[in-house]
């Protein structure tokens, strides 16, 4: 029971999170019509950023958990960086290999088949 | 809220012990965790039968080929591919994995940090059975029209992808939902072992007090869960392109196959350490008692489990050298994969520093521990010659490569799993195992297993190519000195696989009582599962343990008795 | 029924809420590993900007303004469930669920008329990365609004109360997930 009184000393003002939160949603979806890219992707991602980060904090309570809940999570973002940084180089660069199928090989490939 | 009341003095669940079961709730629904280690030990045993008799049908047909294999029949160019494919599949996912990890750590975790179930048998249960589904999946995949998959346990598109390629539509599907299944399964399977390791140890055993093994099947129970989600991802994925018509990995419409190459790889190299660190905790266990001695740097030993499990997630791309990956990033990877020989080597020499001046006994679980060490050294340092991109881009795909793993993976998932049973088995059956039939079994394992993967080894650097069905198809590699190794290389097989005779006689003798009873603690060994009865009772002791110290507590100067029980106030 | 060993909180969390975060971190390494693959074809591909354009941002903020309602109502559940009042809580999720619904028969239509306009799931890579995901998300929608009936039907007894908390967490997952989802699919052109 005494983790309760605890979440009850904490107790944040959810209503007022999700006041904030749906003010950047408009925020967000208002960006792009400014027309500027470095407004929209900041808008968009930076906010979705602060969203997230909102949510975590104050509706899964990762303010109040032991820490190393939170260090679990943030853990696994930095093995998806990982991932990116590690596959990125090939997905991203795939001039070299966007292969054309040459037409005269299809057509070497047909009689064999039957 | 319940959580927070300590209810160890509350014996919230007398009535376990009064009701009736029938057989069904007994063997079939069981929640207790021993049952289902034991259901994931004897299918994972089957399944390991079927993968070893696929193995069988293609060895047969390398060195004879074209023969009727006693037993299979012809051996075709598909059924070559199916066969391979899944003796792969089956070995890694169906067998290293539910044994090593889901038996073994249902089975010890509860046990062994002292509480009596995992903390959701429910799920328990659950990930188990789907685990059943997955095995009976991937089986039926060869019977389904057009026969197994065959494009390899690492399912590459676009050959996984486009059954004009692969020629096994349903086969490839089923395949995929039988991987998928089972990862389902491992995710249930780990969060339980994780939770209980974390939350459920016995009051006094602090995080350094937990034995090794324990902590092995949890590290690989973490590295599992946080390298499989973007294979998850990658297999819905695979799972649309090859149902739905999307094009995700066919570069023909925009789609890039080295992505998937990229997914399973993040997922497959931390997959060899999830197998990996479970049989290095079972024979750290096994080194301890039979050598009498306390684990030498058991805190290292830790750390540096940490420090492989990070290093792992960094040097994936060693599998894709000759896949036309930026060069730049394989020098990275190429310096990662060196890197992470040095944590393993570290460990191998703990093992050695532990066993310096103890008075070892030479029991056949200590014999399979200590073959365990070895064979794997010969495993891990012919890893180094292929994480070097430069010479990697010779022997890739050659049975060098093909010799290296099986260095790896059949110490892991053999020797380990036998090298488990037989410390374990008194306390699974209560019942002492003969010794002699042990020794004769370890010996009937261990020698042809080098006749079979050291010939490989030489085919591979003068060139042989991995599947491939039929040699007598290319001149330069249908000599006849190839050939003869590749015939040692199968009879060797052969030798090993009738030698497992002996070890299913073995049980079965033990297990019928002809063998003298085990007692608690037949091993005198320090872990709390040697504290209660041999098999122990559902709920595992009338009265929960206490923990007074670590678990490798042996030969303790002044002491009476070598050995001195954890929950044995001082 | 429940064994001793559920009731031990030697981490100093409760087993539940421990378990469920590592459902979150293996859910995220998911999620991740898919929206990485697309992230990387995005950044390569200027050109899946103009497919994306035809996207309808209204109907995306729409839900996901359902979502963060629902999260909401999920978070209120939790908190009537602490103060001990099971039939509140029961009703809050109940409101969750609805949330829930509204997100799945909005996502229905969306995908009705882009459909009916042309862009399928095998349009190319963009759109079936944009159904996947889209779907991958929504099956966890549907997944977490039954436990959800599951649980307020307990909860509603003033039983297993705990449990109203754990599912909240996996919602506000669930609607994190969405948070990146439309910026992704939705905004970046
Ligand atoms: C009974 C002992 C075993 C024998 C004789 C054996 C033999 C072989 C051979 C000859 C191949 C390659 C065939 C080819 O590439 O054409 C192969 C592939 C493979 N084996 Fe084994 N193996 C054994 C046990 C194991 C074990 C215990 C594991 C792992 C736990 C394992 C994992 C694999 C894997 C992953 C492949 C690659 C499959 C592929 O190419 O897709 N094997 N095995
Ligand atoms: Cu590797």
């Amino acid at each position: 029971m005494s983790e309760h009184a605890e979440h009850a000393e904490h107790e944040v003002n959810y209503v007022k999170i999700w006041a904030i939160l749906l003010v950047l949603l408009v925020i967000s979806i208002l960006g792009p019509f400014v027309g500027i890219k470095v407004v929209t992707l900041i808008t968009a991602f930076g906010i979705a950023i602060v969203k997230a980060y909102l949510v975590a904090k104050n509706f899964m309570h990762l303010n109040i958990e032991p820490r190393y809940a939170v260090y679990l999570l943030v853990t696994m973002l930095v093995f998806m960086l990982l991932l990116f940084s590690g596959s990125a180089p090939d997905i991203m660069k795939q001039e070299g290999r966007n292969w054309v199928k040459p037409e005269i090989h299809v057509e070497a490939q047909a009689p064999a088949h039957h | 809220m319940a959580e927070s009341i300590p209810a160890d003095a509350m014996h919230a669940h007398d009535d376990h012990h009064h009701t009736e079961q029938s057989i069904w709730s007994k063997y079939v629904f069981s929640t207790d965790h021993k049952m289902i280690a034991m259901q994931y030990m004897f299918t994972g045993m089957a399944m390991a039968l079927i993968g070893g008799f696929m193995a069988y049908a293609f060895r047969m047909q390398l060195a004879f080929p074209g023969i009727d294999v006693p037993g299979y029949g012809t051996v075709t160019a598909s059924d070559y591919n199916a066969l391979v494919t899944n003796h792969g599949t089956i070995m890694i996912f169906w067998v290293a994995m539910p044994v090593l990890i889901a038996a073994f750590g249902n089975y010890l975790i509860p046990l062994m940090v002292g509480c009596d179930d995992m903390v959701f048998p429910r799920l328990n249960r659950l990930s188990y059975q789907i685990f059943l589904l997955s095995a009976i999946v991937l089986i039926a995949s060869f019977f389904v029209p057009g026969g197994g998959f065959g494009g390899a346990w690492t399912a590459y598109p676009p050959l996984s992808a486009k059954s004009q390629y692969s020629l096994t539509a349903l086969g490839s599907s089923f395949w995929l939902v039988a991987v998928a299944l089972e990862f389902t399964a491992f995710l249930l399977g780990g969060i339980n072992f994780v939770t209980t390791a974390m939350n459920a140890r016995a009051p006094g055993m602090k995080i350094f007090d937990i034995p090794i093994v324990v902590w092995m099947i949890v590290v690989a129970s973490i590295l599992f869960m946080s390298s499989v989600g973007p294979l998850i991802a990658g297999a819905v994925m695979l799972f649309m392109d090859q149902n739905v018509g999307t094009a995700f990995f066919d570069p023909d419409k925009g789609g890039d196959p080295i992505l998937w190459q990229h997914l399973f790889w993040f997922f497959g190299h931390p997959e060899v350490y999830v197998v990996l660190l479970p049989a290095m905790g079972i024979t750290a266990e096994i080194m301890c008692v039979f050598a009498r001695k306390k684990m030498f740097a058991y805190k290292t030993f830790l750390y540096t489990t940490f420090a492989t499990g990070i290093l792992s997630f960094t040097v994936w791309a060693h599998h894709q050298f000759v896949a036309g990956i930026d060069p730049r990033m394989a020098n990275i990877f190429t310096v990662t994969t060196l890197l992470i020989s040095i944590p393993i080597a570290e460990m191998c020499f703990i093992y050695i520093a532990t066993l310096y001046g103890g008075s070892i006994r030479l029991t056949t679980p200590m014999l399979w521990a200590l073959a365990f060490v070895a064979e794997f050294l010969i495993g891990g340092v012919t890893g180094i010659f292929l994480g070097a991109s430069g010479a990697d881009i010779y022997f890739h795909d050659t049975y060098f490569v093909l010799a290296h793993f099986h260095y790896t993976f059949f110490p892991i998932a053999i020797i380990g799993t036998f090298a488990g049973f037989t410390y374990w088995f008194p306390k699974m059956f209560g019942k002492m195992m003969n010794d002699t039939l042990g020794k004769i079994h370890f010996w009937g394992t261990i020698i042809p297993f080098n006749f079979i993967f050291i010939p490989l080894f030489v085919l591979g650097a003068a060139g042989q190519h991995r599947r491939i069905y039929n040699y007598e198809h290319f001149p330069e590699l249908a000599g006849v000195e190839m050939q003869d190794m590749r015939v040692l290389a199968t009879v060797s097989m052969l030798v090993m696989l009738v030698f497992q005779l002996v070890f299913f006689y073995n049980c079965f003798i033990s297990w019928k009582k002809k063998q003298k009873d085990a007692g608690k603690n037949p091993w005198k060994a320090n872990t709390l599962e040697w504290t209660t009865d041999s098999p122990p009772p559902h709920g595992n002791w009338p009265e929960l343990p206490t923990v007074y110290r670590g678990p490798y507590e042996y030969s303790v100067p002044g002491r009476e008795e070598d050995y001195f029980p954890q929950n044995v106030p001082d | 029924m429940r064994p001793i060993a559920t009731t031990r909180m030697a981490a100093g969390i409760p087993t539940g809420r421990l378990a469920i975060w590592w459902v979150v971190a293996s859910e995220i390494v998911i999620f991740g590993g898919l929206l990485v693959s697309y992230i990387m074809h995005r950044l390569a591909k200027p050109e899946w900007g103009d497919h994306a354009a035809n996207t309808n941002v209204w109907i995306g903020g729409f839900n996901t303004f359902v979502l963060l309602t629902s999260s909401l109502s999920a978070v209120l559940a939790h908190k009537a469930a602490v103060n001990g009042d099971g039939p509140k809580a029961a009703k809050l999720l109940y409101a969750t669920c609805f949330g829930a619904c509204t997100f799945v028969v909005v996502k229905a239509l969306e995908w009705n008329m882009e459909i009916s306009h042309g862009f399928t799931i095998s349009s190319n890579t963009f759109w079936s990365f944009y159904y996947t995901a889209a779907g991958l998300h929504g099956l966890h929608v549907i997944a977490g609004a039954i436990i959800m009936l599951i649980i307020a039907e307990t909860a509603k007894k003033n039983l297993e109360l705990h449990r109203v908390e754990l599912i909240g967490i996996y919602w506000h997952f669930v609607d994190i997930v969405w948070i990146f989802l439309f910026p992704l699919l939705y905004i970046a052109k």
